[in-house]
């Protein structure tokens, strides 16, 4: 199957750099200089109308997200690039950062424009050294040319951006807990309300959080019209999406389709070409390690958004944010990890729980105290020492945490616990089983482990 | 404590640019850490005096955030992805032969100094597991022939 490229149309093309002049020979800031002769509403409306939703894993419109911002009260209104990409499974921002920089600050400028912001900051993951080069070299490059600082184009209107390192933590990619990082404080995420950044966000002032790639869009949607930009994909599922495949496949990569282009199986076997030969799909986690992981024998039935009813199998659902959320999943953040049947289950959810557990900020304590203890009990069961009830405490401690925490981060621990054990139960308790057994026959209980 | 003269320059184009100086606490603990590989207590009072706050401010953000550190790195800072895509990829085993080759506990700096072995979480480049940072330089697809001619290279100051 082909991809059909929007964002990534010139990334990895032959002898296209991530410098101004490449950028520019490729009609780069054409949009802008469109943008600031546009009614800053006008913009706003066009995004709307795209549909296009936020790239960065809630999949929340992006022109909803911006009607919320409080423009009347008389403080400055800031601007925030989320490019903290770390959603185990995910690696397109990357991407654009190191290969295309001049779409993100032009998307960014087009934005920040609409929404009137005279300063906006690109919250850069701590890991991308040489990403934090080239975004820094880039906006000094726009800025020689006066498409970036004070009176862009001659327009009146100004801005500037400053490029702002993290330091290895997950939470800062929630948006509030980034704003507290950007202040300078650890990154404790804000409650909401009464913190919804649109209306007390960085400094206590109208702050719009947006994803990279869904800044991006900004500028396609600029240049198509948000009507054209709305045609592509389905209704309610608007524009392209990256999908990141990683995990048990021969061609792992970055691949731009339509959304519900195609569908999951598509994915796997024509485009990411297949599995390793003689190996059979146990398990997808199709939206980043915090969605729910799909079963490769499982049916799903029930009935879309628009009353349509359905019955897939795994290869079966389209990749969009409606069928992934109609089987019990998400499309979140566009991170496909694919796993076959060589995987341990015990031991990949193991690997998941060090992960959330290395990550909690530590603040609610349903998180701080219930995600090392999953963490616990999963390296416990790997370690020799599993019991067959283990399965049914952790989905109570993850039932715990879910919903009772400041930020989503409890949902992101707790969903892969309750699916892992809601689908693979079986594999939890035949652990224990397997391991009574080889200790009754004098045999070390546990076995080698290569996940965790 | 003494920062290199670039680095002060640094620090002083870029406080001024953020509207509230307490910003820059972060961008300073880096900039200080890549001058003097580390964050003493000396250096985490100059980032608080810089910026009028009190070392406590400065400690907690130092605390928090896994990148910052309170004592040096051995010459090679080897950061090894453990998360579950690099993990499929075979990045324990990838951690193993490190471990093997240069003589050292994943989590611990060899005993000449030479060399810190980490696990790190996942520093999105999932599609070409295992990822592995030598310093600020990534490498992908670091499979076991790969790891050990890294553990060579470092071996002999080459890498």
């Amino acid at each position: 199957m082909e991809e059909q490229r929007l964002i990534f149309k010139h990334i990895d093309a032959p002898g296209y750099t991530h410098d101004i002049d490449c950028y520019l020979k490729h009609g780069g800031y054409e949009q802008l200089k469109k943008a600031v002769t546009m009614k800053p509403e006008d913009i706003c409306a066009e995004v709307t109308a795209s549909g296009v939703r936020g790239r960065g894993g809630a999949g929340f419109p992006a022109g909803v997200k911006w009607k919320f911002l409080d423009r009347k009260s008389g403080k400055p209104i800031y601007l925030i690039c989320n490019a903290d990409e770390s959603e185990p499974g995910t690696f397109k921002d990357r991407q654009i950062i190191h290969k295309d920089p001049h779409q993100l600050i032009e998307g960014m400028l087009c934005s920040a424009f609409a929404i009137q912001a005279q300063l906006a900051f690109i919250y850069i993951r701590g890991e991308f050294f040489e990403g934090y080069r080239i975004l820094e070299e880039a906006i000094e490059e726009a800025r020689a040319k006066n498409l970036l600082g004070d009176n862009i184009l001659g327009s009146g209107y100004s801005c500037d951006i400053i490029v702002h390192r993290g330091a290895g933590a997950y939470i800062c990619g929630e948006e509030t807990g980034l704003i507290e990082s950007l202040e300078g404080n650890r990154a404790n995420p804000r409650i909401k309300p009464p913190y919804f950044p649109a209306a007390l966000g960085l400094y206590q002032c109208p702050t719009i959080v947006n994803n990279v790639e869904t800044l991006c869009d900004v500028k396609h949607i600029i240049e198509m019209g948000g009507e054209a930009f709305s045609k592509i994909g389905t209704p309610g599922n608007t524009g392209t999406r990256i999908w990141c495949v990683s995990g048990h496949v021969q061609k792992p990569g970055y691949y731009e389709f339509p959304c519900a282009a195609l569908t999951l199986g598509e994915l796997i076997h024509d485009v990411c070409g297949g599995l390793q030969p003689g190996r059979k799909l146990k398990a997808v986690i199709p939206g980043g390690s915090s969605s729910k992981i799909l079963r490769a024998d499982e049916r799903f039935k029930g009935k879309l958004k628009d009353g349509t009813e359905f019955d897939w199998g795994i290869e079966d659902i389209p990749m969009d944010f409606d069928s992934l959320a109609a089987v019990g999943s998400m499309s979140g953040s566009g991170g496909v990890i694919i796993m076959d049947d060589s995987t341990d289950m015990v031991e990949a959810l193991a690997n998941i729980n060090y992960f959330y557990a290395h990550e909690s900020c530590g603040q609610c304590t349903p998180c701080r105290e219930g995600v090392p203890w999953m963490r616990k009990v999963t390296a416990r069961m790997c370690a020799g020492e599993a019991r067959e009830e283990d399965a049914d405490l952790l989905n109570d401690i993850a039932d715990q945490i879910a919903g009772r925490t400041i930020c989503a981060f409890g949902e992101a621990a707790a969903w892969p616990v309750q699916s892992f054990i809601a689908k693979f139960k079986d594999e939890f308790v035949e652990k224990a089983k397997a391991q009574a057994s080889r200790r009754k026959e004098g045999k070390p209980a546990a076995t080698e482990t290569t996940l965790i | 404590m003494e920062l290199k003269p670039e680095t002060l320059e640094k620090i002083d184009r870029l406080v001024p640019r953020y509207p509230v100086k307490r910003s820059a606490a972060l961008p300073l603990c880096h900039l200080v850490q890549e001058d003097l590989g580390y964050l003493s207590d000396e250096a985490i009072e100059w980032i608080a005096e810089r910026l009028e706050l009190e070392p406590i401010n400065i400690a907690e953000i130092v605390t928090f955030y896994p990148m910052l550190r309170r004592e040096p790195t051995g010459e090679y800072h080897v950061r090894v992805c453990r998360t579950l895509p690099c993990a499929l990829g075979g990045a324990y085993q990838t951690c193993r032969r490190l471990e093997e080759a240069l003589n050292v506990k994943v989590g611990h700096t060899s005993e000449d100094g030479k060399v810190t072995l980490e696990f790190v979480e996942c520093h999105a480049d999932c599609g070409k597991a295992p990822v592995v940072m030598v310093g600020e330089t990534e490498y992908t697809e670091v499979g076991l022939e790969a790891a050990d001619s890294m553990a060579e290279k470092i071996k002999n100051g080459t890498l």
